[in-house]
């Protein structure tokens, strides 16, 4: 029996006897980032022996802001998004305490990055079709098939996977999830240009792929179940960061708008100040969510705030190109890059553009968000569907 | 940032308050209601008053709940969604803010003191029309919400001047004019030399009216909720084409739509009121962006409404416009979204 989770003071208490014992400076940063994780002081919501110390959600900020203030080295969350997001919850959810132990510690150090192999040519909206195939073999599967939109794949340890086990029921029941070693022989990762010019994203070969079966996460043909729970994951991570007021790429405008009156029209002015009251009103609605998240689980509401960051992305670099005039036409480099991760504002209006048409597309598109609103929050019945009741192998393709 | 969800008080508060409604102020009652002379539904205004919920507001002291502008948003939220035909936004919210401001709570303790402005009146605008000479009001205000109601009018006057002026005294007359939202009365108010008290200046006028904003705002969200509730209910089981009209994208994107805006209004509408509850110098941003936010908002909710449910929605006998007139003039009221808008430009810097 475990005594009661520990309370803010507790945790405050237990980060103040951390530091104690780990001077910042003095500990080299990935053992310090291995004794925190356990210390239950990684992510406090998570089970003891996990890097938690089953500790309300809501407490975690406090955590992070004491060790940052400390000098504390970090494992860069932002290199490991995946990992952190999709596949670390799913583990815990899934998992084996085989699994959890192996996998847990080193993703949230951040020595082992991961990626996800959901996405194929013929599988995009429509996950649940996709193809790549597993097939049984002696204590493992061999796994064949294509990915892609796969981000970090080039650096990534390990992946998420989801792949067909039985081509012979309807689609949502024959897939199973798993675990990939982006080492194992027959992973073949070549990187995936976009309109921007740059390669977040890869293409993911995988021919004769061994998986040992100790490497499934869940049950042999309930990968969707499986699979549902990352997704909803993804979509908070995607819509529901923390940000100050103008935090976003708002405050990029509004800046651009502060230092060049010369560029001011009323119509412009229009249209900023409606952008500026509803980047306010989608981060209000993203800091009413993460308290809610606090509370509870992932639930529809982050689908919601992605629909909203998508579309104010969008918006927002449009008019800042217009508000531009002359200086819009320029570009600043077309250089094919591969950047680790996103970052609207410290590239060029072009490039905040462009990349914002991939906010709508990225992550369920938006279309697709309208669909698990509307059948999943609001009860609506779904569209007619004729691949229901037919065999995957049977689906025209 | 203050607490942006709702306490468990204020969840018991909801559910007291819905329940009320609930029993006793069915849609068909309120369209009843319209077509009778009583500007108001006096008994529900009584039961309202007697659960507290019209002074919540005022300080213990001078008679009130001495709760806060959070608990009136909860409230407002009920009201909006029953689309209640009660003068709380006249009284319980603008003239119990101008009298909390000014620094005369007592008048406030029965909200029977009612905010003469004309309803359009924006945070910060000055009405004009009503002359204050020697401790007497001479003018007219026209379209004062809730009127009927009041036992007192809280007056701003062109010398700068928020006066009380008893309801009862010669010298003043309420008329009741033909409304566009038939579930919150108009009335044009005319002072002849009625004696009136000085109370307090602009600054409480405008704290009254952001304050009112910041609440409207919530009524807004309410009404908008019931429209889509009602929608969603009704595109899932009328059917056309032998599926129901709710499975086909054109509708429920539309729905889903609303649903996130819908979402986005509560968090608006919660940062609000937390602003007013606490005086938060943020307030006037806050009410800007809630009232840019909830007027669009419940219109759009309203007409799709009315659209999506077809023939019957255009009918008298179905309450869709009911919340679309609602919808409708609330939007005008306390400045429109355009004039919330361009009070941002000032408010956050972003000049013209």
């Amino acid at each position: 029996m475990s005594t009661a989770p520990p309370d803010a003071a507790e945790l405050d208490r237990r980060v103040a006897a951390f530091l104690a014992g780990h001077d910042p400076a003095e500990t080299e940063p990935r053992e310090f980032l291995r004794a925190r994780f356990d210390a239950g002081l990684a992510w406090v919501h998570y089970p003891e022996g996990l890097g938690g110390l089953g500790a309300p959600r809501a407490l975690q900020p406090a955590v992070d802001r004491r060790f940052a203030e400390a000098g504390a080295p970090t494992n860069h969350p932002e290199r490991n998004g995946i990992g952190l997001g999709m596949a670390a919850p799913t583990i815990l959810a899934f998992g084996t305490p085989e699994q959890r132990a192996r996998f847990l510690r080193p993703l949230w150090t951040g020595e082992e990055i991961w990626c996800q192999l959901f996405s194929e040519p013929g599988a995009g909206s429509d996950l649940a079709a996709l193809g790549t195939r597993a097939v049984r073999d002696g204590d493992g599967w061999v796994v064949d098939g294509q990915k892609v939109w796969t981000s970090m794949a080039h650096e990534a340890r390990y992946a998420i996977l989801v792949a067909r086990t039985d081509p012979g029921v309807p689609k949502h029941r024959g897939m199973t999830y798993f675990v990939c070693d982006m080492t194992a022989p027959g992973v073949e990762v070549r990187p995936l240009r976009q309109l921007t010019g740059e390669a977040e994203f890869n293409e993911v070969f995988l021919t004769g792929v061994r998986v040992p079966d100790e490497h499934r996460l869940g049950e042999v043909g309930d990968g969707w179940r499986v699979a549902t729970t990352t997704l909803m994951n993804e979509r908070v991570a995607i819509g529901g960061q923390a940000a100050p007021r103008e935090g976003g790429m708002i405050g990029v405008v509004a800046k651009l708008w502060r230092d060049r009156p010369d560029l001011r029209t009323p119509g412009l002015h229009e249209t900023l100040l409606r952008l500026w009251a509803e980047a306010e009103a989608a981060r209000l609605t993203g800091e009413r969510l993460r308290r809610q998240l606090a509370a509870g689980g992932p639930g529809p509401e982050g689908s919601a705030a992605k629909l909203a960051f998508a579309r104010l992305n969008q918006e927002i670099s449009g008019l800042e190109l217009e508000l531009l005039g002359e200086d819009g036409l320029r570009h600043d480099d077309w250089t094919m890059r591969r950047p680790a991760e996103v970052d609207f504002t410290r590239r060029s209006p072009g490039y905040r553009y462009l990349r914002a048409k991939g906010n709508s597309i990225e992550g369920g598109t938006s279309e697709i968000l309208r669909n698990i609103i509307a059948e999943r929050v609001l009860g609506l019945p779904a569209e007619i569907r004729v691949d229901k009741d037919v065999p995957w192998k049977d689906l025209p393709k | 940032m203050s607490d942006l969800l709702y306490s468990e008080i204020e969840d018991d508060l909801r559910a007291g308050v819905r329940s009320l409604l609930d029993d006793t102020c069915p849609w068909t009652d309120v369209l009843a209601g319209t077509e009778r002379d009583a500007p108001y539904d006096a008994a529900l205004w009584k039961r309202l008053g007697d659960m507290g919920v019209t002074a919540l507001p005022v300080p213990e002291a001078a008679g009130g709940a001495g709760a806060s502008w959070r608990e009136t948003s909860v409230v407002l939220e009920e009201l909006g969604r029953a689309v209640a035909p009660v003068p709380f936004l006249g009284s319980a919210v603008l003239g119990t803010a101008a009298l909390l401001a000014a620094g005369a709570p007592d008048l406030a303790a029965d909200a029977a003191a009612v905010l003469a402005v004309p309803l359009s009146t924006a945070p910060g605008a000055r009405p004009g029309g009503v002359r204050a000479d020697g401790g007497a009001l001479t003018g007219v205000v026209t379209a004062v919400a809730d009127a009927a109601v009041a036992t007192a009018f809280v007056v701003p006057a062109d010398d700068g001047g928020l006066y009380t002026v008893d309801a009862s005294a010669p010298g003043v007359r309420a008329t009741e004019v033909t409304a566009l939202d038939m579930t919150r009365r108009l009335s044009d108010v005319a002072f002849s030399g009625a004696p009136a008290v000085r109370v307090g200046g602009a600054d409480a006028l405008d704290a009254a009216l952001t304050t009112g904003a910041a609440l409207l705002a919530a009524e807004q969200l309410g009404v908008a909720e019931r429209c889509l509730a009602m929608t969603v209910e009704y595109v899932r089981t009328r059917y056309q084409f032998g599926r129901p009209v709710g499975s086909y994208q054109a509708l429920k994107h539309r729905l889903a739509d609303l649903w996130a805006s819908v979402t986005q209004g509560r968090a608006v509408v919660r940062y609000a009121a937390g602003c007013a509850a606490r005086g938060d110098a943020d307030l006037p941003v806050a009410a800007a962006v809630a009232q840019a936010h909830c007027s669009p908002l419940a219109v759009r909710a309203a007409e799709e409404c009315v659209q999506m449910h077809g023939g019957i929605g255009f009918t008298w006998e179905h309450p869709a416009h009911l919340y679309l007139k609602r919808a409708k003039a609330a939007s005008i009221a306390l400045g429109t979204a355009d004039r919330h808008r361009a009070a941002l430009a000032g408010l956050v810097d972003l000049p013209a």
